[in-house]
């Protein structure tokens, strides 16, 4: 049984590496715009199926193809901010949740145009020997996604707390008129943020590409469970949406393994519907109050 | 009257579609769906337009009115009507336990907690195998009867959705121009000003998404006797964002717009067809581009834009007169 549940945690942690970078991303483009967006998940596509064609149909190595495919999703990333969300600044928050909805169908279009409907994997990293802890096993690309996630989660929150762009950026997400005002070049700022969080959401895809496998679709769901996992977390806070994507993968895998694989997407749901019943800024964010 | 002259031309158009166009497909099929849909939208619009209560879950309560007259008519050989009213009622409670706590929240946080209801509906749909029938649907759904007049062809779905369509119309109109509807509109603009004005916003918002849902199960249960058929598929997520698309390229917070919205958004895949692979791309095209260009809606817009046009016209014939006169 403790085996059992040791291996569940295992691939919990796995999952919810993967939702946490998701949702780290969310957590960055909301602070720095106030938009929500919903095309996150279509980063992770791009990320792994670009990766997948550079390394397979052209031959390119690994690591180059890695680099190229993250390097391409953060110029769409880039893109995404500089031609639709810039263009209707000051729309309503129904308006940017459908453009970015569009954007996610228009990607998810070009996928299906240049990929078809089939389902692609990236070869392991390091091999598929398993890793024996007790009896739970391991395989080395679990590591690499655990380790992955936590080293681009350090890489964010020292951008944002000691080099100036990351303060740059900061400073636009609590004013943006005053950012402007002390000379902060907003729009650029935007981009950055944009191109962020686009990275982030091609390393999770990449990452996990090994092991869960991926098509045209599989943006949906998991930008889903990011946005759900940022929420659990709180929107406010970056680091409380890591932990809310941790925290969401872990449940989703016990769930699956102690209740039923069917209902887990279902009981990550309802655990959410309850945090926002009770605790509606998150369960590592500050209280608000409404100013009238 | 005023208020009813835009239900006056839909009514004509309604009337008139099979008369000018007899046996075309895209009347009495793709508009029979796009009746279904505009149903749907002018509920939610009631709700996201007027009351300002964004919900990204509605085909939640669509697919709940259409599973309980499968699951009745199908596997307790229920009458139809009865099924119908069942649905209502079971919706009616569902929809009543989860307003209050769902309509404390706010913005992101409403769209999330809805968007979480209505893809947790879907779950159960897929996974209650032993009643829905699983990913695979129910089939064999009974048509409707309405006094020994059977419906059982494509002209009398036609005329069965568009007079409950016309009727949705009227309903949603009538409220929008009483007291509550007035209300609705005050906590729109400010809660805390509405509530200060004496108006119970928890109950008129309650209210409101409770409507709002009796409206969505009542089209799920004629979708599925229509279809015949229902798989969860026709109320996933994605349902929910295309009826709230609908909603919004239409123009938020106007009836006629919702219907405008529904029609162009069911008409637009039969029309891209011929696109192929393109169509998924050039859809989102469309949806990015009309939201960047036309925030307000087609409808809207569309009246802004003559009206201005009238203004100038009228400014330009106004200033001839004026150098006449000198």
């Amino acid at each position: 049984m403790f085996d059992q549940i040791l291996q569940f945690l295992l691939t919990g942690v796995t999952v919810g590496a993967t939702y946490a970078l998701v949702a780290l991303g969310f957590a960055i483009i909301y602070n720095a715009s106030d938009v929500v967006n919903f095309a996150q998940g279509e980063f992770v596509m791009i990320g792994a199926m670009s990766a997948i064609a550079l390394s397979a149909s052209n031959g390119l190595p690994l690591w180059l193809a890695i680099i190229i495919s993250i390097l391409i999703t953060v110029g769409v990333g880039m893109a995404l901010q500089r031609f639709a969300i810039a263009p209707a600044r000051g729309a309503s928050v129904v308006t940017t949740i459908i453009i970015t909805i569009g954007a996610s169908i228009f990607l998810r279009g070009i996928a299906l145009l240049l990929w078809g409907k089939d389902i692609f994997a990236l070869p392991h990293f390091s091999g598929e020997t398993p890793i024996h802890i007790g009896e739970a096993t391991l395989l080395p690309q679990n590591i690499w996604v655990m380790g992955g996630g936590a080293l681009m989660v350090i890489g964010v929150h020292y951008f944002f707390n000691h080099t100036t762009q990351g303060k740059a950026v900061l400073a636009c997400s609590c004013n943006r008129t005053a950012a402007h005002l002390v000379g902060i070049n907003v729009s650029r700022m935007m981009l950055i943020a944009y191109g962020l969080s686009a990275m982030l959401g091609a390393s999770a895809g990449i990452l996990v590409a090994p092991i869960t496998f991926t098509s045209y679709e599989t943006g949906v769901m998991l930008g889903l469970k990011g946005f759900s996992a940022a929420i659990l977390g709180g929107m406010g806070n970056p680091m409380g949406a890591v932990a809310g994507g941790l925290l969401l993968g872990l449940i989703e895998s016990l769930a699956a393994g102690l209740i039923s694989s069917g209902y887990k997407d279902a009981i990550g749901f309802v655990i959410l519907l309850l945090v926002l019943f009770f605790r509606p800024s998150g369960l590592f964010g500050k209280a608000s109050a409404d100013r009238v | 009257m005023r208020y009813l002259r835009g239900f006056f031309i839909l009514t004509a158009i309604v009337v008139a579609m099979p008369f000018l166009f007899p046996d075309n497909y895209y009347v009495t099929v793709v508009a029979v769906a796009a009746g279904l849909n505009a149903i749907l939208a002018v509920s939610l619009n009631l709700l996201m337009g007027y009351a300002g209560q964004i919900s990204l879950g509605h085909a939640a309560f669509f697919g709940i009115g259409a599973y309980s007259s499968a699951i009745l008519t199908t596997r307790f050989g229920w009458n139809p009507w009865l099924a119908i009213v069942a649905g209502m009622a079971l919706t009616c409670s569902v929809a009543f336990l989860v307003a209050r706590p769902i309509l404390r929240l706010k913005g992101h946080y409403l769209a999330m907690a809805t968007l979480g209801l209505g893809i947790i509906v879907n779950i159960l749909l897929v996974q209650g195998e032993r009643w829905t029938g699983g990913p695979d649907g129910l089939g064999d759904i009974p048509t409707l009867s309405i006094f020994g007049w059977i419906v059982d062809s494509d002209l009398r779905w036609y005329i069965v959705i568009g007079s409950v369509l016309l009727l949705v119309v009227v309903l949603a109109q009538n409220i929008i121009n009483s007291r509550s509807g007035r209300a609705l509109r005050a906590l729109h603009g400010s809660e805390v000003a509405a509530e200060m004005m004496g108006i119970n916003t928890t109950a008129t918002k309650t209210a409101v998404f409770v409507l709002a849902a009796l409206i969505a199960s009542l089209a799920g249960s004629l979708f599925s006797h229509q279809q015949t058929f229902v798989s969860p598929e026709s109320f996933s997520f994605f349902f929910s964002i295309e009826l709230v698309t609908m909603v919004v390229l239409g123009g938020m917070a106007s009836t006629y717009g919702a219907v405008l919205g529904a029609v162009i958004l069911t008409f637009l895949p039969e029309l891209l067809v011929v696109f192929e692979e393109f169509e998924v791309m050039i859809f989102g095209a469309i949806l990015m581009l009309m939201m960047i260009f036309l925030p307000q809606g087609l409808l809207v817009g569309f009246n802004e834009q003559i009206r201005k046009w009238l203004l100038q016209r009228a400014r330009a014939s106004g200033g001839e007169q004026r150098r006449d006169i000198a």
